[in-house]
């Protein structure tokens, strides 16, 4: 099926830390084991709302003190697995290939701070002119350090002073899409010869009140402190359980990596991603056949892995699932929902799925059911194809194709 | 596809068919091309939210526009709506609600305001509790679904792509202050590898409120010149002291040149080529060697097959903070060198100010405008000539030339370095 072209946008460095397990080997170790691993959840900090925290992880292997001081832990993460993906690919430190690379990161927003929000608020209840309170609580609380953190482009920034990643610097925005566009253009840079070697990836950090508040007003959160896995969290309110996490992929054009003799995990082979609305079926379903024929139509008779990207809110989640089911109705479909393990974590979410899923590929494995529930069927064989859907709490869905390359 | 629709790298010739715009000074081309040449200034007194208190107090808000509630993401989006109808309409492609190819959109990182944040910490009362236990109580007991779409980054991009039809999963993107410029690049990438036979670029940024007015003038970035407020913005000049925020938006219809040419479209302009170049020395300040910005120049010049003293006309970043300016000059200098010398570079910012995401949007359609009616819009509030930047800045009045090629720059903080190349006929 496959033909291979130097054109190939081949995967060569894997940069995961999630609230599982920190760097892409432990991650296959865990989920390929007898006993089903469990991320840690605080279930106390933020609620109702239950998240998952990042296993303790020592940002100064990858990020000098005087630079983290200058981020936000979101930026800390993503650049630390940003860090971690490069040396993996044996980049670090390689000027001559770092000031050509291209970094996309699909990237959200600035953390608030919730003491300085919640003082303003209380301060604004009693104030007799409130915009006045609002605008001297402002101009005397807020840190310059902070407003730099907020803006979305500044992980992508802190990735380029931190590891010199300096040909192009491009941030992607808008929640689970952001990873899939941002792993499409990098893999179409790379067809057309627009760039040799990419980062991609994204970050989250699941511990924001500023964040779960956008997600409570929307209903999409899981409350109380039982996380069930994600495929069981349909019913009633929410679902959506948010995990820490950073992901990033060194892609690469197949020539590139080959003159460096640099170990190829995977093949990204396509990212079929679109939006639209989800009250209209009909247009729904068109959008997920398309996802569905692609893969088929790469992944031949041969069965295939499934790592879904599912948030757990409960809309998505049954849309999501009728696509599946009707893909499993027709063929071998091994399917593992990644947020019972590693929680979501919005625009980083595809690219950690992406990661999980290059690595089983390079290993020749695919990881045991996260769910015992049935609905994850143990795999008879490793399969060389795995699909990666990103369909978003709210808006947008993906699919990316991730093949087997040796 | 002939030789003749090729670029000098053997790619297809990209164009642009189809151009709208919003500032603070119109909606529309033709308002605002009148206004700019005209020497005329949008910066005014913030009347939108109190200014009591604040080192800043003047801005380049879209005002005009009377049936848009006071929102980030809701303006973001109107604007982006105006300028893309324009856009859109000039370029004759596709129908209504069906365009046909994907869309780059440039957004603000925009959240929920403080009126709705407090709108939820009153109804959260009853649970008795402090700070977000108290937002989350307000947040379960109604219903604020409209909260969440509003805070979602990809929003103001779902609801362009659904009015016009564009193909695909949109890219909603924010390189900060390069942002627009970097909306254009991703379209002429992606027509240049053939995904596509057309696209719509987008900047839109209708994000000036209270806390963010606040949290530049803490990163001592804007001008504190309040009165005369149209005084303010001085790019170039020796009293330069910052830039002062605004709004906007600028849409471009992108094609290949086959493409535009098989459909009979008129051609406003060829988007020769774009050079990026991202800094790793700081946040906020370039290399002081200048040589990120001075590599994306290059690269520029490259792409695009042009001589320094083929350039006609820069369309200058061109902020009025003093670090920019200076950095500026040392790029065009260093690349464009003697050339520079006899190639006006003006700022349009002198009198729009600066809108952020959607700038580098805005300010390719100026430079198109430009172009097209042989008149050079003015750096105005030049007065004081700073020794150390030599400039022919077209000082105060606009002026009358044949402008063939211009550049147009763009610099963010967290080291974005942009730079577009357009011409007035296919090569």
């Amino acid at each position: 099926m496959a033909t291979r072209s130097p054109r190939d946008a081949v995967i060569t460095g894997i940069g995961l830390i999630s609230p599982l397990a920190e760097g892409v080997a432990d991650h296959v170790r865990l989920l390929t084991g007898e006993a089903l691993p469990q991320p840690g959840i605080d279930a106390e900090s933020f609620a109702p709302y239950p998240f998952h925290p990042l296993v303790e992880v020592d940002l100064s292997l990858q990020i000098p003190k005087r630079d983290q001081r200058q981020m936000e832990t979101w930026q800390r993460y993503g650049t630390y697995a940003a860090g971690l993906a490069l040396a993996d690919a044996g980049l670090a430190g390689n000027e001559a290939v770092l000031s050509e690379a291209g970094l996309i990161v699909a990237a959200g927003g600035g953390e608030r701070d919730p003491e300085v929000d919640g003082a303003i608020l209380e301060g604004m209840a009693n104030a007799g002119d409130r915009d006045a309170f609002l605008n001297e609580r402002l101009m005397s609380d807020l840190r310059p350090t902070l407003f730099l953190a907020q803006l979305t482009n500044l992980l992508a920034g802190n990735i380029s002073i931190v590891h010199h990643v300096t040909g192009s610097s491009r941030s992607f925005m808008g929640e689970e899409l952001a990873g899939a566009m941002a792993l499409q253009t990098a893999m179409r840079q790379i067809g057309a010869g627009q760039g040799d070697v990419f980062l991609v990836g994204g970050a989250y950090s699941a511990g924001r009140p500023d964040m779960l508040l956008y997600f409570a007003c929307g209903d999409y959160l899981l409350e109380g402190s039982e996380v069930p896995p994600v495929w069981q969290r349909g019913g009633g309110r929410g679902g959506l359980v948010c995990g820490s996490m950073g992901a990033f992929l060194v892609i690469e054009a197949r020539e590139h990596a080959q003159k460096r003799g640099a170990r190829i995990y995977a093949r990204l082979e396509d990212v079929v991603a679109d939006r639209g609305s989800r009250e209209d079926a009909s247009a729904l379903r068109a959008r997920a056949a398309r996802q569905t024929a692609r893969l088929e139509e790469l992944a031949g008779d041969a069965p295939i892995g499934l790592l879904s990207g599912a948030s757990g809110a409960a809309g998505a989640l049954a849309l999501e699932r009728a696509m599946i089911d009707e893909l499993s109705a027709r063929r071998e479909v091994y399917v593992r929902g990644c947020a019972t393990m590693i929680g979501h974590g919005l625009e980083a979410q595809v690219p950690a799925c992406v990661a999980l899923a290059a690595a089983a590929l390079k290993e020749k494995t695919f990881y045991r059911p996260f769910d015992e529930s049935g609905f994850e069927k143990p795999a008879v064989t490793a399969p060389d194809r795995i699909a990666v859907t990103g369909w978003g709490h709210w808006r947008g869905e993906s699919l990316a194709v991730i093949a087997a390359d040796d | 596809m002939s030789d003749a629709n090729l670029d000098h790298k053997g790619r297809p010739v990209i164009v642009v068919t189809g151009v709208g715009v919003v500032t603070s000074l119109g909606a529309g081309r033709q308002d605002n091309w009148a206004a700019l040449t005209a020497g005329k200034s949008g910066i005014h007194q913030i009347t939108r939210f109190p200014t009591e208190g604040l080192r800043t107090t003047i801005g380049g808000t879209v005002d005009f526009l009377k049936d848009v509630p006071i929102s980030a993401p809701l303006l973001t989006e109107r604007f982006a709506v105006l300028a893309v109808e324009e856009a859109v309409a000039q370029a004759k492609i596709g129908s209504a609600g069906n365009f046909p190819g994907p869309l780059f959109m440039a957004v603000p990182p925009v959240e929920v305001d403080w009126p709705q944040r407090f709108e939820l910490y009153e109804a959260g009362k009853a649970g008795g509790g402090t700070g977000y236990a108290r937002l989350f109580a307000g947040a379960r007991s109604g219903d604020y679904r409209r909260y969440h779409e509003l805070s979602t980054f990809g929003w103001p991009a779902e609801r362009i792509a659904e009015k016009f039809g564009t193909r695909g999963g949109p890219v909603s993107l924010s390189t900060a202050c390069a942002s627009g410029a970097s909306a254009i690049q991703l379209g002429l990438e992606a027509l240049r590898r053939g995904d596509c036979a057309a696209a719509l670029c987008v900047g839109s940024d209708g994000s000036v409120h209270a806390e963010a007015v606040i949290r530049f003038s803490l990163l001592s970035a804007l001008s504190t010149s309040n009165n005369p407020p149209e005084a303010a913005a001085k790019p170039f000049s020796a009293d330069r002291d910052g830039f002062v925020v605004a709004e906007g938006a600028g849409a471009l219809v992108l094609e290949t040149l086959d493409h535009a040419r098989a459909r009979g479209a008129e051609i406003l302009a060829v988007l020769r080529g774009c050079g990026e170049r991202a800094d790793d020395f700081h946040r906020t300040r370039s290399k002081p060697d200048g040589s990120s910005i001075i590599g994306a120049i290059e690269r520029a010049m490259d792409d695009a097959g042009l001589a320094p003293d083929e350039i006609d006309y820069v369309n200058a970043h061109g902020t009025g903070t003093p670090e920019n300016d200076k950095m500026e000059y040392l790029g065009l200098s260093t690349v464009l060198g003697d050339a520079l010398t006899s190639i006006p570079v003006s700022s349009n910012k002198s009198m729009i100010g600066h809108s952020l995401t959607a700038a580098g949007a805005v300010e390719a359609v100026f430079s198109i405008l430009t172009m097209r009616t042989g008149r050079i819009p003015p750096t105005i509030n030049y007065n004081v000539p700073d020794p150390a930047i030599p400039l022919d800045v077209v000082p105060n009045v606009a002026r009358d030339a044949s402008v063939a090629t211009v550049m147009s720059n763009s610099f963010g903080f967290g080291g974005q370095n942009l730079c577009l190349v357009l011409a007035a006929e296919p090569a």
